[in-house]
């Protein structure tokens, strides 16, 4: 017991919830869309549920397990035909499902598991028994034409799909092959694709009798709509002998599968890539999950605890430090001593390494890039639990699940989107009878895009809802004494409102939002991520939240300034231009200090006065730097005493030593040792630009020496 | 004499039930050399690779099933005579019927008892019941 960790456990049967949950999607889609269900994706869920009590059991989860085995059950019933799959069914399994994910990483935590939590989540699987009638399988199976050796080493599931093939009057075809005993699990892997386009594989059995030495035999059980010409058509560039067993319907179809075909009959649900719900990133993880099942063993992958890259990643950013730290020492020699012949093979022999060191950097970070659309599914899923909850009709369309982010703010991006999600479904989708009055289809529409826009990944939360009622947030906020009552509002100063804490229009707390607990929190996380969050909306025609991410935070390349008595790193990624100007230059437009570049307003913050530093002993009042930052219609100028070069560093969160001090996202080391401040470039942005935060909540000016 | 080394296979395609399974094998004797194969495939690639002293297999895998592998082992001389223990969470009465009838050893349902688990491997490697490096079994 001792060589199995928690973590081991965790992560299986992480993995196998995801399956189930993947499964069950796919299931409620043909449900749905009153298409036939798709038999191996019973299965495969099937085999999820049931490896999931194996482990549990194992790992003395025995409670759970039996949950699982619950299930198992059920799905067991369900693809053996025993049972009709309702949306009911469903439903329970769905919950089921997501409170077994509770369940677990409760229990992982040490918690405890009441006996009564164990019996509600089996009540809710009870409902579900109702079974179908017994079919008299033994006869289907007597008329199959199939030799006893064949009928002995089928399972029962396997027995179940040949009859179903047989009721269906498919023929029933033996595909016979023979490959080298070192090379078969490539070919077979790519022969049993194959047979899946033609039609369903039933099963694979390698035959010892008829294996010649180093070599191997294998019979396929195939059932297809395809006559036995057709078969052996479709498999011609394959060398294999096709015999029937059991000729289909009127001979079956004379034409062949065509090569490049969509999947036939048994799986009718794969094909359908165009139907509404369909979105990139879904198919890429359908075809990677495909792939791992059907050619788990040969899979290449590893899996490694994040953790793991963590320490790589740190020993990584030790030696940028480093390199920094040698790169310093050769240009004092340089100084010191001219161009040497020493000096130049030094320099030489860094860039070397400064090159490597670079590779290496970038393999650990593309090693910890995932693609956004991990999430999609968990996504998905709360969606659906939620447009139950609240008797809403809501499609989810998410896009761009290819899009690659560090696994770390992949992680922490999971909540704050389920947060906007659950948004729009309470306060932005109105309820049908509405949206129906507005002309709109009774159904609503949650769209989720992603996409990279630079060294930046942009993601969209849309809605149709009924968008922000901005006279209605306005006069919450007057009635708040964040505005006087006659004031001259803008749209983005009432957006900024409702990111404040503990700022709601619902007039009654439902259980999904309102509870005060809300998009500050977002905001608050989104900026740990140095990210920015943006709401666009329409009264009527919904809303768009929109939020800036960097693609990784591991290891940055920052502009390095000094302002006042201190030094600040500013990342390069948020940096538009660096410009020198004189003190005549900075007009006052409305109390703030402003310059014009290429004919626009600049809004300046002076990095001294923001954080009240004291003057810098002898710098030139006369000469001034604005470093540009912020894209699009969010910039801002930062005025700097000096810039001292661009730097490749690593940001160290400062925990909560300077919690809440706007404008800053985290501390980072000098090559000469020395510890300074990393600017929070969106935070500063906002504080610097908004009138609520810069006036009226009076948050901006901390000291931080 | 016992033999130096017994060679045994574990056809399981769930990493944590193999780790299980390495353990309580372990708790058996040291000298095992456990061969892991996660897929009914990589298993009959490895069955030529080693003189197996013992076969362990689960029933449920993506590629072929446990039953084929029964079989194929049962029905190929060089292997027939490995004993073979079917350890799955498969509770289905006739596959376990079709499992015994192929020729499978013993045939477990998980969750397995673990003190009944290692008793049968004792069984059917001839250990008697004592770690093989103190004993004197009849297994040449």
């Amino acid at each position: 017991m001792s060589e199995i960790n928690l973590s081991d456990f965790l992560a299986e049967a992480e993995e196998l919830l995801e399956r189930l949950n993947h499964g069950l999607l796919e299931l409620d889609r043909a449900i749905k869309s009153n298409s036939r269900q798709n038999p191996s994706v019973v299965n495969d869920i099937f085999r999820a549920a049931h490896s999931l009590k194996g482990i549990c059991g194992m790992f003395g989860f025995g409670e759970v397990g039996e949950i699982a085995h619950k299930m198992e059950d059920i799905l067991d019933r369900l693809r053996l035909g025993k049972l009709k799959l309702t949306a009911k069914t469903l439903d329970a399994l769905f919950e089921v499902t997501e409170e077994l994910r509770a369940v677990i990483s409760h229990k992982a935590q040490g918690g405890q598991v009441t006996a009564q939590v164990i019996e509600e989540l089996k009540q809710k699987l009870a409902g579900v028994d109702e079974v179908k009638q017994e079919p008299k399988e033994d006869d289907w199976l007597k008329q199959s034409g199939l030799s006893g050796e064949i009928l002995q080493v089928l399972t029962e599931y396997e027995e179940h799909r040949l009859i179903e093939n047989l009721k269906e009057k498919m023929g029933i075809y033996q595909v016979s092959t023979t490959f080298s005993l070192t090379e078969f699990d490539k070919e077979l892997t790519v022969l049993q694709a194959r047979l899946k386009e033609i039609g369903e594989l039933i099963t694979t059995l390698p035959s010892a009798d008829a294996s010649p030495d180093d070599a191997i035999t294998f019979f396929l059980l195939l059932g297809s709509e395809h006559s036995e010409q057709a078969v052996a058509e479709g498999l011609k560039d394959y060398s294999v002998a096709v015999t029937t067993v059991k000729p289909g319907k009127a001979g079956g179809r004379a034409g062949a599968p065509a090569p490049a075909r969509a999947r036939p009959e048994p799986e009718p649900q794969a094909k359908k890539r165009d139907e509404p719900e369909a979105e990139a990133g879904k198919d890429e993880s359908e075809s990677a999950r495909e792939e791992v099942g059907t050619v788990r063993s040969l899979s290449r992958t590893v899996r490694v605890d994040i953790g793991k890259l963590d320490d790589l990643m740190n020993i990584v950013g030790e030696l940028v430090l480093s390199k920094n730290v040698i790169a310093q020492l050769i240009d004092k020699l340089r100084n010191q001593l001219g161009f040497s012949e020493m000096a130049i093979d030094l320099y030489k022999a860094n860039r070397t390494l400064e090159r490597k060191l670079q590779e290496l950097q970038e393999g650990v970070l593309e090693v910890r890039m995932v693609p956004i659309g991990q999430i999609y599914d968990k996504l998905r899923r709360n969606v659906r639990k939620l447009s139950r909850e609240t008797g809403k009709q809501v499609e989810f369309i998410a896009e761009g699940g290819d899009t690659e982010l560090d696994k770390l703010i992949i992680e922490d991006l999971a909540d704050p989107l389920m947060h906007i999600i659950r948004n729009s479904i309470d306060h932005g989708i109105e309820p049908a009878s509405q949206r129906t009055k507005a002309g709109k289809p009774e159904q609503g529409q949650i769209r989720l895009r992603s996409f990279q826009r630079g060294n930046h990944v942009v993601i969209e939360i849309s809605d149709d809802g009924a968008g922000l009622d901005f006279a209605r947030i306005r006069s919450k906020a007057v009635e708040r004494g964040l505005f006087a009552a006659g004031e001259e509002l803008k749209q983005e100063d009432l957006v900024q409102v409702i990111f404040l804490p503990g700022f709601s229009t619902a007039d009654k707390v439902t259980d999904i939002s309102g509870r005060g607990v809300g998009l500050d929190v977002v905001k608050n996380n989104i900026s740990a991520l140095s990210g920015a969050i943006d709401v666009e909306s329409v009264l009527g025609q919904g809303a768009k939240v929109i939020i800036t991410l960097p693609i990784t935070l591991a290891i940055i390349q920052a502009l390095v300034v000094e302002a006042g008595s201190e030094t600040f790193a500013i990342p390069l990624n948020s940096v538009s231009s660096g410009l020198s100007i004189k003190p005549g230059e900075i007009k006052t437009i409305e109390g703030r200090e402003v310059i014009e570049q290429r004919e626009r307003t600049l809004p300046l913050v002076r990095l001294d006065k923001f954080f009240r530093l004291k003057p810098r002993a002898g710098v030139s009042e006369e000469d001034l730097y604005v470093v540009t930052v912020g894209i699009a219609e969010r910039r801002l100028g930062i005025v700097v005493d000096r810039l001292l070069g661009r730097q490749d560093i690593v940001i160290k969160s400062i925990g909560h030593v300077l919690n809440g001090l706007k404008g800053i996202a985290g501390a980072t080391e000098l090559g000469d040792q020395r510890t300074i401040l990393v600017l929070d470039v969106f935070g500063l942005i906002e504080e610097a630009s908004s009138t609520i935060a810069s006036g009226r909540l009076n948050v901006g000016a901390i000291n931080v020496s | 004499m016992n033999k130096e080394c017994y060679h045994i296979l574990i056809a399981e395609d769930s990493a944590i039930t193999r780790a299980f399974l390495v353990g309580l094998l372990e708790e058996v004797a040291e000298n095992f050399n456990i061969i892991e194969a996660a897929s009914g495939f990589e298993a009959l690639k490895q069955l030529p690779r080693e003189k197996f002293d013992l076969i362990i297999t689960d029933i449920n895998m993506p590629d072929i099933n446990g039953l084929e592998l029964i079989n194929f082992v049962k029905t190929n001389p060089e292997y027939a005579h490995i004993p073979l223990i079917v350890v799955t969470t498969e509770g289905s009465a006739r596959d376990r019927e079709k499992g015994m009838a192929l020729g499978a050893s013993e045939y477990m349902v998980k969750p397995i008892d673990p003190g009944a688990f290692r008793g049968s491997v004792v069984k059917y490697l001839g250990l008697n019941g004592k770690r093989p490096e103190n004993s004197r079994g009849d297994k040449t």
